[in-house]
Parts: C-alpha cells; structure tokens; sequence
C-alpha cells in the first residue's frame, strides 16, 4: 500500500462549433483543404484587427453556468505572448484576469462515492493552427485552417486523487458538455482536449507536492495510464531520494510513458497584458439569466428525474442519460404508451447495439418512438418471437417502415393456430419415441430439444410458448 | 500657379468648373513627385499603375507605407516586411478609393513609426523640402515632406505619439490627428494599437477637413473605432472663435523651446486674443510624465505586435550560416535580427522588458494608471477651456544625424504631442511662422474627445488670420 496520495488537476479545451470563428467570418469547420478557411484576421496579417463573436461569449456563460460557476459580466481579453509557428500573431488571445466564469463545481460518481471537483475558472480564448511534419521533405508545413476557432479552457481544482478519479471527472465533465451543444467534445477529432497537472504527497500532508504537467493525451484512457504512469514516477523519484523537478512532459502512447518537454527553466514568461484591439465592455446581469434560461436539463438532473418520475433503476437511468437523444426519445416512448422498464430494455440493449454496428448516432436510424413502441407491442403479445423481434428492428432503423408492414411482408408474424401447431408437434413426437420415453421417465429437459424440433418444421415462426403447452398437453392426455 | 501647389479644395474648384481635368492632375503632381523625388526622398516608391481617378474626390494622395495597399508592397519601411504585398485594403484606402482618390506611392517613414526624424527607415532618411540638410521629422515625414514639396496633393500619415503632427510642423503643413477610435484602424500595421491613429496631412486646415470626412466613421472590423456620427468637417470652417476658450497649458512652456518657436507660439496666441477667444490658464499637472509613460505603454504594445513579423508567414526569412541552438530558434533570431534596424530592436527590448513578469506591476501597470491620470488633467482642463494651445514641437526641424545617437533627445522632440495620444483626444499641428533659418514652426491645437469640429474650427480661424500655410518650400 502506498504512502503517497495523488494529487490531478485538470485543464480542458474545448473547441466550440459557432458558425465562424472567434475573430473573424471565416467558417469554423473542421479539417478541409490547408489554408483554405482563413482571411487576414486569423493569418495574423500585418494591420488585421479582431471582432469578438458574440456567440462565444454566450457559449462561454452556458459552459460557466453548466459547470455552477459565477459569471463576470466584465469582459475582457488578454494577449499570451510566445513564439511558434502554429500562432500567427506571435500572441494568443485570451482571458487572464476576468475569465468569463468562476468558481464552479461538478459532482458525479466514482468508486460508488460521490465526488465533488471543483472548477477554478472557465475562460474564452482562440485555438492555435495546426503544423504537419513533413518527414519525406524534412519540413514543417502550417495549416491555419483551425486558427481563431473558439475554445473554452476549462481549469478545474487539485481535487482528484486517482487516474480512475480523472477519468470519472473528464467523463462528467464531457456528458455535460455535449448536453449544452456547444461542441462536438469530441477528444479523437480535438475538440475535446485534456493536460493534467499531476503531484504526489505523503497520505495526510496538505501541501501540495511539486507537479508536472501533462500534455498529448489524447484519449480518456491515455489520461488514465499517462496519470498512473506518472504518479508511479514522482513516487519512484521520491523515495528513490530525488525531486521531483516542475516540467511539461508528453505522454508517448506508444512507449507509455512521459516524456520531458520543457522544464520550469525554459518554461515562457507570456507577459500577459491587456489586448488592446478588443475594447473592454460590461453587459447587463439579466443577460446571464437569459442565457441559463436555454440551458437545457443537465445529465444529473435527467437521471433524477428518470428514477423518481419513471421508476428506472440507476443503471438503465445513466445509460440513457449518457445520450441525451436516447434519453428524449425514452421519455417519447413511454408518452407514446410504453412501459417505462420495457422501453429502457428496448433502447439500452438491441438499439444501442444497432448503434454501436452502425457507429452512427440515433439521429442517423430511421426509428421514431411509435414504430419502436408497436415493435415492443408486437414482441409482448407474441405476434412475433423475441428473435424475429431484433429482425424487425434491424429493418425498420434503415428503412422506417412501419412494423407490422414489416413483420408482414417477411413473414415472421407467429403461427398460433392451435391445429397446426398440434399436427406439427405430432409428427416431432412420432418421430422421436426416445425423447418422449425419457421425459415421461421425469427428464423434464428434453423437452427443450423437442421445442426446438417443432420450431425447426415451423421455420421459426411458431410461438415456442405455445409449442410448450401443446407438448406437455400432448404427453399428459395422449 | 502650377497644379503642384494648390490644395485639394482649389483643385476640386477647378475640375467642377472644367478648368482641369483628374487626369492632368494626376500627371502634373506624378511629375512633380518624380521630379523633386531624389532630392526630398519623400516617396520610397511609387504605385505600380497609376491612373485616373473618378469619384467624388479623384485626387492624388501619398500614403505611409504602414497602411496596408492591396497587392501593393507595404513595408514599414523596414527589412523585414521587404516583398510584403496585403492581399487587402486597409479601411482608410478603401475609403479613397471609393471617393475616386489616386494612390501615388508609399511615404517614407520611420521603421514601424519608430522615430522622429525618418531617419530609421531601412530605405533611408528623408529630407526637410524647406532645407535638404534636415530631417522632415517623424514617423510620417515623407508624408509631410510630399504634402510640403508638392509631391502629392495630401497624405495619409499615423500618429502614435505625434508622428502626424511633428512632421507637419517642421514641414510647414497641416497634420490632424483625430479622436482615437474616429478612423478606422483596420490596414494600419499596428505600432501601439491603443494610441495609433491615423490622419489627414495637408496644405491646409480645409483640405484636412476634407480628407477626414472621406476617412473618419465607424468601421465593424476595428473592435476600437467608434460608432458616431461623422459630421460634414467643413462645415465647421468659419465659425466664429469669438468667446472660445483658449488654454494655454502651463506645464508646456517650459525651458529648453527654442526662443523663435515660443515667440511665433506668443504671436499666435495674440491672433487669437485679436480674433476675440478668450485666453485662459490652465494646468495639466501630469505633463512630466507623460514622455516616460508613453515609451512604457508603447513599446509594450509594440513589442507584442512585432511578434508576428518571425519569418514563418511572410516577409523576410533568414538563417544563419552556421546553424546555432535548432532550425526553428535560429530562423527566428536570425530572421529578427536581420530584419529589424537597432530602434526597432531597441524597442522590442523595451516593450518586453516592461511586460516581464516580475516588472510588470512596476512598469506597465504604474503606466496604465499615469496614463489615466493624464487622461484626467485634460478631462478637467476641457471644464475650463474648449481648446488647448501649445507649441507642437520644443524645436524647428534639426540637421540629418544630430539625433541620431541620442535617443532620448530624440524622444523628448515629442514631449509636446505624446499626452494627446495617451488621452486619445484629437490635436491639430498649423503652420505658425519661422525660425531665423527659415525652418516652420508648428502650433498645436487640442479638444476634447470628438471635438475636431471645435478643432478645426478654431485652426482655420487662425489660418485665416495668419495664412503662414501659404508659404511654399522652393524646390
């Protein structure tokens, strides 16, 4: 058992999906041809001057009033001052003394606890281009495509204390993110961005430990090994007799392990001052609360909501809430007349798993509550079996039609025509004296293998409930 | 007269009444501007095509090579933006050219504004047209030595810390800075962003009326411009100065001024007095500190809006010839270091020393709040007055290379017009005689913010009384 405890703060980015970017009309797209949204304000041209989008700033309040922040109705922005050739103006602007938001937090479960983490601040800042290192050519090629695209820096409390922790953080963190709209929070496409500042301590100690910075982790699970890795390291310095020295290292997912980058001696002084392209400006207070009026219900409130309202266990409520479009149409289903534990059943197993074989989201399926409601209808009253049930499904998330047309045209609905059904069941019982000998002699299990037999003649489309009781019926009587 | 020498309203007179045409203008002031060109060194290049103009206003102007000229090169006049082309107009030239206006060439000026005298410009100095020996002043001299040589019929010049208006006087011609934020500075390679702003330089205060109208008014893409009403300038020529109150500031006749420009200063006071203003006393308590403040805020701004001249994009890109610390680092520094002349360099130094953590509160802070108290001796001085009165300039124009080695002498030649831009309030530099050697000397004007009709009105009134405009450089 280690002596040490782990101390994690995170710093999140998080690109926003606006139409244009943050200083200028170019399109906020992602990707395209390199250099081919860009103008002289995000290329930095000599004499070129920034015009805030003012859909960042709201964006930012929703971002900040999400996460239980204080919203500062003082706008101002700031220039970072560094050299690299992915940032044209040589400056980056942002927000350093008045972020548009502070002082928040966010609760959610890890371990089976509930965990608080506090969110120091939120502020508005511009994305840097992107460099392509051209090995074959032995150069660096720049793409300002992604330059001037609106972020949300996200910096949260030293509040974690375990890689899980993080992960669990960065999980809820990105849920009620992608509730509010305002981005992909997409980590595979950089929407989504992740350092973590990571320290170790004796157990009891309240100051924190020398910390190291964290960067290229660019998946949740890189954040995970890149954290444990390095507390494993600080705790191997440590009691090896070292220190630990302040630097940012790189996670090298493929080596797994971080690796130094700059150390505290060559770290930039950003001489941050005022940027004075953007005047200053104070907005109205009743503004925030125009804003948090659009917010739309948050993932632990959806949840809560789901348990007490429509009697979902906590399982089935947070599987649903981890989409809220999974979500919206559960709560379609069940006004649409569907049992609210059925629906959940319906979405959280075979619709999810028609999502994840398309990875497409549940906007990209053909389904709508009604024809989903019908289907579960259809499985319940036996019309057809549970398995023709998952081929319906199959059918109508592509093609939308309606389920009966569908269990019609492919013949699936049950045959529970009673004299058919007995004949069949006849001719298996004649044809297999053995069976029936060994389940008179009390091996109840074999029937399961005549079923079978029945459903086979049947092609599948017999009620295999109904084959039970005309079996049983067949032996007791005949 | 020939056409070289005639202001633009004159010139607008007689195109209405068929007397020239837009294109012989044209002509005859290119000929001019070529002709005096190696001796004044005014223009540091002329337009790849020039021709007629049409419009409203379809006269040849001279524009400082810091205002972006799409697909024209605009450098600064530094090396480091040598084969620069804009693919864009800045907002002003755009303006110009929709008013028909004629783009000649680029203006010389200081490095990046960087200066007095012109003298630090990568393309050489420029030269007083009153006395080829002397500078024209700066940052915008060759803006100013065109307008006074005839080489252009008006100019575009910038003024950070007086760069309009120091020039005008020692050129003998009329510079205007507006209030901050009533031109757009959108194309204007930015020096100190929260000070720049650019202005008319003419033959007289109604030309410079004229040229403001066609450029002042809000612009969306310069977060700073102001959107207020942009009146008819020269509507205000002619109104009466009778009752206007005239300050004469306290803290700006202070020893040092070369006699004859105090004396020409005295006379205009009395032109005034003639005409009926009312002279008052008044203080601006902060004046000492204004030359200091101003080198913090400046080169502060200016060392962060240099950072992107680093030779990835544009522009020069250098390498060592022995490799050093890496490819990139070494691109960097060489490319800096070959492309910016020793003031600019000075200033980046400057800028980001003041800006370094550890300093900041020192320097740049105690700067912010000197600069607001500046901003305040003149909030209260506009209670007691409606203009201020002052000498632009402590001297006449001095000789090429007598500053040079001595910045600070350098520096103090704008102790007169920096608090103007620290104050973002408007201020107009007029001819008010000349020395023994007959060098101009320059009265300047202040109001208060978006006053330039008070400006303007009382700068014509003294014109008219005292036309020293219409004296002419022989060339």
């Amino acid at each position: 058992m280690s002596t040490f405890e782990t101390v994690i703060g995170l710093e999140v980015h998080l690109q926003l999906k606006t139409r244009t970017k943050i200083f200028c009309a170019c399109p906020n797209v992602f990707g395209g041809t390199p250099n081919s949204h860009v103008c002289p304000v995000c290329l930095g041209l000599p004499g070129s001057l920034p015009v805030l989008n003012r859909q960042v700033l709201f964006d930012g309040m929703k971002v900040g009033l999400a996460l239980g922040c204080r919203i500062n109705t003082f706008v101002k922005f700031d220039r970072k001052n560094y050299f690299y050739p992915d940032l044209p103006k040589g400056y980056q602007i942002t927000q350093f003394d008045f972020p548009i938001a502070q002082q928040g937090r966010i609760a959610f479960i890890s371990g089976g606890k509930k965990k608080h983490v506090g969110i120091t601040r939120a502020h508005i800042e511009e994305d840097a281009g992107k460099l392509v290192h051209d090995a074959a050519h032995q150069c660096s090629l720049a793409d300002y495509n992604r330059t001037g695209t609106p972020l949300i820096e996200i910096v949260s409390e030293p509040d974690m204390r375990s890689a899980q922790e993080a992960y669990d953080y960065l999980t809820a963190l990105k849920l009620t993110l992608s509730y509010l709209g305002v981005s992909d929070c997409d980590m595979e496409k950089g929407s989504l961005r992740c350092d973590a500042n990571v320290s170790i301590r004796p157990l009891g100690e309240d100051r924190l430990g020398t910390k190291t910075e964290l960067k290229n982790l660019n998946s949740f699970s890189a954040l995970k090994r890149a954290v444990e890795f390095e507390a494993g390291r600080h705790e191997g310095v440590i009691l090896g007799g070292g220190q630990i020295v302040q630097e940012t290292l790189l996670w090298d997912e493929a080596k797994g392990r971080t690796v130094s980058m700059r150390s505290k001696e060559n770290a930039h002084d950003y001489r941050y001052f005022p940027e004075p392209d953007l005047v200053p400006f104070t907005f109205d207070a009743a503004v925030i609360e125009d804003v948090r009026r659009t917010l739309p219900e948050l993932p632990a409130a959806k949840q809560a909501r789901l348990m007490t309202g429509h009697g979902l266990n906590d399982y089935d409520a947070s599987i649903l809430v981890q989409d809220p479009a999974l979500a919206d149409f559960f709560e379609a289903c069940v006004s649409a007349g569907a049992e609210p534990k059925k629906a959940a059943n319906w979405l959280n197993g075979p619709v999810m798993k028609e999502l994840n074989d398309r990875g497409c989201p549940l906007a990209g399926l053909k389904l709508t509550p009604a024809n989903l409601v019908k289907l579960a209808a259809r499985v319940e009253d036996g019309t057809i079996s549970n398995l023709a049930g998952k081929d319906v499904l199959a059918d109508i998330v592509v093609s939308g039609e309606d389920v009966d047309c569908v269990i019609a045209a492919k013949g699936l609905a049950q045959v529970s025509d009673d004299a058919m059904l007995v004949s069949v069941v006849d001719e298996v019982l004649a044809a297999n004296i053995k069976a029936v000998e060994e389940i008179r002699a009390g091996k109840a299990g074999v029937t399961g293998f005549l079923v079978g037999q029945a459903m086979k003649k049947m092609q599948g489309k017999a009620n295999p409930k109904k084959i039970n009781e005309i079996i049983a019926r067949r032996l007791t009587h005949g | 007269m020939n056409t070289a020498s005639l202001t633009a309203h004159e010139l607008m007179d007689r195109i209405k009444i068929g007397g020239i045409t837009p294109a012989r203008i044209v002509d005859d002031v290119l000929a001019r501007a070529q002709a005096v060109n190696p001796g004044t060194h005014a223009f540091i290049r002329f337009a790849d095509k020039i021709t007629a103009g049409e419009g409203a206003c379809p006269l040849p102007i001279a524009i400082k090579d810091n205002i972006c000229v799409n697909g024209s090169l605009t450098t600064c006049a530094s090396k480091i933006l040598e084969g620069f082309r804009p693919p864009y107009d800045a907002e002003v030239v755009a303006r110009i050219k929709a008013a028909g206006g004629v783009i000649l060439g680029s203006a010389n000026m200081d490095e990046f504004a960087f200066g007095s005298s012109c003298e630090t410009s990568v393309y050489g100095p420029s030269h007083n047209p009153w006395d080829l020996k002397r500078v024209p002043g700066g940052s915008s001299g060759g803006s100013a030595a065109a307008v006074a040589a005839g080489q252009a019929v008006w100019a575009l010049g910038s003024d950070t810390g007086g760069s309009i208006r120091q020039p005008a006087a020692f050129c003998g011609v009329v510079g205007l800075k507006p209030t901050y934020g009533r031109v757009s500075r959108y194309g204007l390679i930015a020096f100190g962003s929260s000070l720049d702003q650019i202005g008319p330089i003419t033959k007289d205060v109604r030309d410079g009326a004229l040229l403001l109208n066609i450029i002042a008014g809000f612009d969306p893409k310069d977060s700073t411009s102001v959107n207020a009403p942009v009146p008819d300038y020269t509507r205000a020529l002619g109104r009466d100065v009778k009752g206007l109150r005239i300050g004469i500031p306290r803290e700006y006749f202070i020893p040092g001024i070369q006699p004859e420009v105090l004396a020409a200063v005295r006379a205009a006071i009395d032109v005034f007095k003639a005409q009926g203003a009312q002279i008052v006393d008044i203080a601006l308590p902060h004046t000492a500190y204004a030359v200091a403040t101003y080198y913090i805020v400046a080169t502060a701004e200016a060392s962060s809006n240099l950072a992107r001249f680093d030779g990835v994009e544009y522009g020069l890109r250098a390498f060592p010839a022995v490799p050093r610390k890496g490819k990139l680092i070494d691109m960097y520094e060489e490319t800096r270091a070959q492309g910016f002349g020793a003031e600019a360099k000075r200033r980046i130094m400057l800028g980001t020393y003041v800006l370094s953590s550890g300093y900041y509160d020192a320097y740049y802070l105690r700067a912010q709040k000197v600069r607001t108290l500046i901003k305040q001796d003149f909030e209260k001085a506009f209670g007691a007055c409606d203009v201020i009165l002052s000498p632009t300039t402590p001297t006449t124009a001095f000789r090429i290379g007598e500053k040079m080695n001595d910045p600070v002498a350098m520096y103090l030649s704008d102790i007169f017009t920096i608090p103007a831009n620290m104050a973002g309030i408007p201020a107009i530099s007029i001819p008010c005689g000349f020395d023994g050697a007959k060098l101009p000397v320059g009265l300047q004007l202040m109001a208060g913010p978006f006053a330039e009709e008070t400006l303007l009105a009382a700068a014509y009134a003294y014109e008219q009384a005292a036309p020293w405009h219409q004296a002419r450089a022989s060339l």
